[in-house]
């Protein structure tokens, strides 16, 4: 396993360090007033830059001290081996607990019905896994790197969102939120989806990721891949993601825009290997990260509202 | 470098709010190659031309419906300036979340339709903004292209603008007429209104001050979370929370209330390390010189003005949820890190939206600003909201079902 390091270079135009702050404030805010309110809260990390920012914004929350949750990876077995192996090490790193849930052992457990075929994705199945997660370890609330400028439904959402016991979200009955002052009550079997991060963009990651000298998964970074283009995407050349009739697998420079399944995720073509570079891509891209990378969020004009509606992420 | 302006968007339904985002993202260029081609798809199956509203209106019965149930954020950049917008909904029936994103808004944007004037919408929507105290209020008249260009409408609209928010004793805001459908005057400024002397609306966002008045004056945080160290490394307990106002600095003197203990501040930490001195509205934690039994809920205050902790308020609220607020009701209060229970003594009276007077009330219904007196179970530490917005506030939260069935001004 590989992964980059990279340590804070210039500052790239147009994020000033005020911008940041009272980002970086606003979501430290939002995980204290959590753990104050909430007995059994956890944190959802999926490897991905995003999740990697909310490890940091809780250090900065609650160090000296340990982190009042645990940290929880649902895991599709469909995971970039890169970004496992990091999330071992970093959780490692920090000395919090990780707990694992897997899309496997749901199957296996006859919970979800596995999906074949050259464009089934397990993306859908991970919800059945994170509610049994919850509902076994009894937490009371999920936090979550969503951002509301990731996609339509996001920009719907509170920071402190209720579901219901099924897990689901009733974008049409959402509690006011009001000022700062949340409310994170839940009646049993009901549980809080937290969205410290929700008013930061893609940028802004990067941005602070920079500032902070974060180490991400090396395919974030240019690196030399076999993949298979589809549908304008190009999907990493591996066992789990099965060829369509004459799809020809070739080498090209990638990297990986978001970190999700690889069966639902695409590269893109770049040779952006320093921080600073990406952000030079990202400033000039003018396609959105889930636009250019997810395949699952491109079934349907509301496919991402009616996954959150089943308990999505 | 502008500081982050936190606007919202509101006006009654059909006013054109979301035409008129999705007209500043696409005029100024900050609409993704993906989501016009998705636009343009949806907007053909439609049967429209390129519809901008639907880049805000996100949810599937928002599309369906053609209007905006809830509060959508949305980010842009307008001549350097970062803005973090909220688009509210215009509904009667969607107050609450108007509510919601009003009040995290430096400033708020209100549409009217040229052709039909102030409406009752609009005076509640004025009336919000007034009680919530958005530091800025700019009324768009839209749909000039409607009215011929005239300036007629505009000039009437802006005089009761003027008298309403006088009424109100909110500051007169500044109107602009414009087109969200054809773009005039919304990025670039518009031969067809040339007889209206002032910029775009994007220029006039670009250059609003961000409010940071409230900011400032003596210290209050409440404290969020008490941080206790491993193994008792680093030394002793750090007192956690985000400034609500003013700032903090090693050797202040500092009260927590409601318990009137005293004590001096050691070292002040940022997430970046131990820092001299923090101002709002930066998360800190504080190291004290003493142990003392500080604990969530708490508020730490300047020893030289410190509020007088409270039993009984007397508040303005929005009320949001279907069961009226009457009196006897009982409910729990949140006031910054704090929850206790509160009992409603009285409806002090409702505002009526037709004259902007208190008039008097056996109960306040959903969406009304009305008056009432509580008696609370333990004492607040709370400021008048006129004098500091993060400890005026509160909400009142239903305990039987746990909604928020109101938002609180105290004072």
């Amino acid at each position: 396993m590989t992964t980059t390091s990279l340590r804070a270079g210039a500052i790239v135009e147009r994020c000033g360090h005020e911008e940041l702050d009272a980002l970086e404030s606003e979501a430290i805010h939002v995980l204290r007033e959590l753990a104050g309110e909430r007995e059994r809260p956890v944190l959802l990390f999926s490897g991905g830059k995003d999740s990697i920012v909310l490890l940091r914004l809780a250090e900065k929350a609650f160090r000296p001290g340990p982190f009042p949750f645990p940290v929880m990876h649902i895991d599709t077995g469909h995971n970039f081996a890169e970004v496992v192996a990091f999330r071992d090490r970093r959780v490692a790193e920090l000395g919090e607990r990780l707990i694992v849930a897997s899309v496997e052992d749901s199957i296996r457990a006859g919970r979800v019905a596995d999906v074949t075929g050259p464009r089934a994705s397990r993306n859908r199945l991970q919800s059945v896994t994170l509610l049994d997660a919850i509902a076994e370890q009894r937490f009371d609330a999920c936090i979550g790197g969503a951002r509301r400028d990731e996609e339509r439904s996001r920009a719907k959402e509170r920071i402190f969102s209720v579901r219901d016991d099924f897990g689901g979200w009733d974008p049409r009955a959402q509690r006011p939120e009001i000022w700062d002052v949340y409310n994170a009550r839940v009646r049993p079997g009901e549980h809080l989806r937290v969205f410290p991060i929700s008013n930061w963009t893609e940028l802004d990651v990067w941005h602070y990721v920079e500032r902070e000298g974060l180490e991400l998964p090396s395919i974030y970074f240019a690196h030399e891949r076999s993949v298979l283009e589809r549908d304008g995407m190009l999907y990493a050349d591996h066992p789990v993601v099965e060829r369509l009739p004459g799809e020809q697998p070739f080498r090209t420079s990638v990297r990986y825009r978001t970190v999700g399944d690889m069966t639902c995720t695409g590269a893109v073509r770049s040779t952006a290997a320093t921080i600073a570079e990406v952000v030079a891509e990202i400033a000039v891209t003018s396609v959105t990260e889930r636009g250019e990378t997810r395949a699952d969020d491109r079934e349907s004009e509301a496919a991402m509202e009616d996954r959150k509606r089943e308990g999505y992420f | 470098m502008a500081d982050l302006l936190r606007l919202a968007t509101c006006g009654s339904v059909d006013d054109g709010k979301s035409t008129l985002i999705g007209r500043l993202l696409h005029d100024t260029r900050q609409i993704a190659d993906d989501q016009i081609e998705h636009l343009q798809a949806v907007s053909a199956r439609r049967g429209s031309e390129l519809d901008l509203a639907l880049l805000t209106d996100g949810l599937r019965a928002e599309r369906e419906q053609g209007i905006t149930i809830d509060v959508a954020y949305r980010q842009l950049r307008i001549a350097g300036r970062r803005i973090v917008l909220a688009d509210c909904p215009g509904h009667e029936q969607y107050t609450r979340n108007m509510v919601t994103g009003a009040s995290t808004a430096d400033a708020a944007v209100l549409l009217v339709d040229a052709r039909h004037g102030v409406v009752t919408q609009t005076r509640r929507h004025l009336a919000i903004c007034a009680t919530l105290r958005v530091p800025r209020v700019v009324v768009a008249v839209n749909k000039m292209d409607l009215v011929g260009w005239r300036p007629e409408p505009f000039v009437s609209i802006e005089a009761e603008v003027a008298s309403l928010a006088g009424a109100l004793g909110a500051a007169v805001p500044t109107c602009v007429p414009l087109s969200a459908l054809t773009g005039d005057h919304v990025v670039v400024p518009s031969e067809s209104l040339d007889w209206h002397d002032g910029p775009p609306l994007a220029e006039l966002l670009a250059r609003l001050p961000a409010d940071g008045a409230d900011r400032d004056g003596p210290l209050r945080m409440p404290v969020q979370w008490v941080l206790r160290p491993a193994g008792g490394a680093g030394g002793g307990r750090r007192f956690a929370g985000r400034l609500a106002r003013g700032a903090v600095r090693a050797g202040d003197e500092i009260v927590a209330l409601p318990s009137g203990l005293r004590a001096r501040v050691v070292a002040v930490e940022m997430p970046g390390g131990e820092v001299e001195s923090a101002a709002a509205p930066a998360s800190v934690a504080l190291r004290l010189d003493r142990e003392l039994d500080i604990a969530r809920g708490d508020v730490v205050c300047a020893v030289a003005d410190a509020p007088t902790p409270r039993r009984e308020l007397a508040a303005t609220v929005c009320w949001m949820h279907e069961r009226p607020a009457r009196a006897g009701a009982r409910l729990l209060v949140k006031h910054g890190t704090r929850t206790t229970r509160a009992i409603v003594e009285r409806i002090d009276g409702r505002l009526d939206l037709g004259s902007l007077a208190a008039v008097p009330a056996g109960a306040l219904e959903v969406n009304d600003l009305g008056r009432v007196a509580l008696r609370l179970a333990a004492p607040l530490a709370a400021d008048d909201f006129a004098a500091c917005r993060a400890t005026g506030a509160f909400i009142l939260i239903d305990e039987a079902t746990n909604a928020t069935v109101a938002a609180g001004m105290v004072g």
